[in-house]
């Protein structure tokens, strides 16, 4: 029998500490809509996805109002569209890009992801297409989220795709310069992307999926961060512990909120991703969690430290509560979209090399960073390819999400609204790496792929 | 299928009757009931049984919500295995 002392923790957890689901993202092959005819391509994706897709919103809500537990996002996530494109005879992909913006739409989902390419080892001419169609396909759509996968532990980083990246973004800042940029916003380049992420913008729908599942993220910062309050002074053991058993309840949410999503969808149940992903409202933030251990602001001696434990912690107690975990699972570092992260960030204490140190310990990678809008597209490739070599060493994921916001620069902010929040506009270093970037070609495996 | 209905406001005269009849004219059948009064607070929390309920879950849910409103109370009725699978394993 439950007792009266559970069930006020769960409502307070929802009430006052942020609780949520953060998505429920349905995954959905388009492998069987290729065809020679753009136009005959597209209309096949947009039946596919708006069939599929259909009920999600309407069960989503459903379940929120039975379980009592907010579901921020209803999400889609589709086969990269470079493989679904790849026999098209179109030059470029910013019809496609428009399809998925208006089957969204059609859906009431708030995001799609998948306007993606895999070229971590070489690019397919489908490939290059999809890359060069980004900057148009983000400034006349509203939902679509596209990435690039550039390197991976497997293959090695792709430096002609870092220096293409570098362009891409530049160019997706300008085009949609009226909005500081926004467009860069959604769009990620990943090392060894995930295949079931739940999250955007990174989410795409892997080729060793099936035809539809469903993947839940969720989320947590305010529970943790108010479970962290009462052991203040202890030893990291106890730490860690209260960490632990906060992530299981939360993930036992998610896990539970997905099973019977699943079930009243008819589609097959995925996995969690096991996250702790902050939004910009006061209270729902990462960085508050590792100055609760002790740090005065996040991003000085000590926070890579906090955010390995808070990071490996959020697994452990997850792992027993769900049946499948995948995704990114950890503590994401988005700067924009946590509070305390943009205040560290404004105060200067956490600065562009300190969150490159904290993404070899923590879920993905510079997340929502706003840097100066005059910094170069080789500057750019040349922080992905950063980005990517810890990646691609550690066995981990790790992506870029950086916005150039034109006509910013440093101290300014970029206001991008909603969940996205506002990023202040971060230092680069000045000094070029135009000639390393300009080498082109591939960077090998590392000695750790050799695992045969 | 079982739901948790709490009831969280200032307390008055009537309450529990109040949302009982409410729940009765939905034909969902009280288990268990404990409630208290902090410091001019009341909190009841419920037991139901929703499986015979004459509306879906959902509407049930935001009408006992709004009756709530009517009254100064906040009413929720969310399904127990939410409670269950948070701290049960």
């Amino acid at each position: 029998m439950l007792n009266t002392k559970d069930i006020l923790q769960t409502l307070d957890m929802i009430d006052k500490r942020h609780l949520d689901i953060r998505t429920i993202t349905m995954g959905i092959s388009l492998l069987d809509c290729c065809d020679t005819d753009l136009q005959r391509c597209c209309d096949k994706i947009y039946h596919k996805i708006t069939r599929c897709a259909k009920d999600l919103v309407r069960v989503g809500e459903e379940i929120e109002k039975e379980f009592g537990i907010p579901i921020v996002n209803k999400r889609i996530s589709v086969t990269p569209i470079a493989l679904v494109a790849g026999s098209c005879e179109a030059e470029s992909y910013v019809e496609i890009a428009k399809t998925l913006d208006a089957a969204a739409k059609k859906c009431g989902v708030n995001f799609i992801g998948g306007f993606s390419a895999l070229v971590q080892k070489g690019a397919t001419s489908g490939d290059l297409k999809l890359i060069r169609s980004i900057p148009e396909a983000m400034k006349c759509t509203e939902r679509v989220c596209a990435s690039v996968n550039v390197g991976s532990t497997k293959a090695g980083i792709n430096m002609d795709a870092v220096a293409e990246m570098g362009r891409v973004i530049k160019k997706t800042a300008e085009l949609t310069a009226e909005n500081d940029g926004l467009g860069c916003a959604k769009l990620v380049v990943f090392a060894n992307a995930v295949e079931d992420n739940p999250f955007m913008a990174g989410a795409f729908h892997g080729v060793g999926e099936p035809e539809c599942v469903l993947n839940v993220g969720v989320s947590g910062p305010g529970v943790v961060y108010h479970a962290l309050q009462s052991v203040k002074g202890q030893p990291f053991d106890v730490v860690a512990e209260t960490v632990k058993k906060t992530a299981f309840r939360i993930t036992r949410m998610g896990q539970l909120v997905g099973q019977e999503a699943s079930r009243r969808l008819g589609v097959p149940f995925g996995i969690v991703d096991l996250s702790l992903a902050p939004t910009p409202a006061v209270g729902d933030s990462v960085a508050r969690i590792l100055e609760e251990m002790g740090l005065e602001v996040c991003g000085t001696h000590g926070t890579t430290a906090a955010l390995a434990l808070l990071n490996d912690a959020v697994k452990k107690g997850g792992v027993m509560a769900s049946n499948h975990v995948g995704g990114l699972s950890g503590a994401f570092i988005p700067v924009s979209e946590d509070e305390g992260m943009i205040a560290a960030a404004q105060s200067g204490t956490l600065t562009l090399s300190k969150l490159e140190a904290m993404t070899c310990v923590c879920s993905v990678g510079l997340d929502m960073i706003a840097v100066p809008g005059d910094t170069s597209a080789e500057t750019i490739s040349a922080i992905i390819a950063d980005e990517a070599a810890i990646g691609m060493v550690n066995f981990k994921t790790t992506a870029v999400r950086i916005i150039p916001a034109p006509g910013k620069t440093v101290g300014d902010m970029v206001e991008m609204g909603g969940l996205l929040g506002s990023a202040p506009v971060m230092p680069v270093h000045g000094e070029s790496a135009a000639d390393f970037i300009a080498r082109g070609g591939r960077i090998p495996a590392p000695i750790q792929s050799l695992k045969n | 299928m079982k739901a948790i209905v709490t009831v969280v406001g200032k307390d008055q005269v009537g309450i529990i009757a109040g949302v009982c009849m409410k729940l009765a004219d939905y034909n969902v059948n009280v288990l268990d009931i404990s409630q208290t009064v902090m410091s001019g607070y009341f909190t009841m929390m419920m037991v139901a049984d929703v499986s015979a309920c004459n509306v879906p879950l959902a509407q049930l849910c935001t009408d006992m919500e709004e009756h709530g409103k009517t009254k100064g109370l906040s009413i929720r009725v969310q399904r127990e295995d939410i409670f269950e699978a948070m701290h049960r394993v």
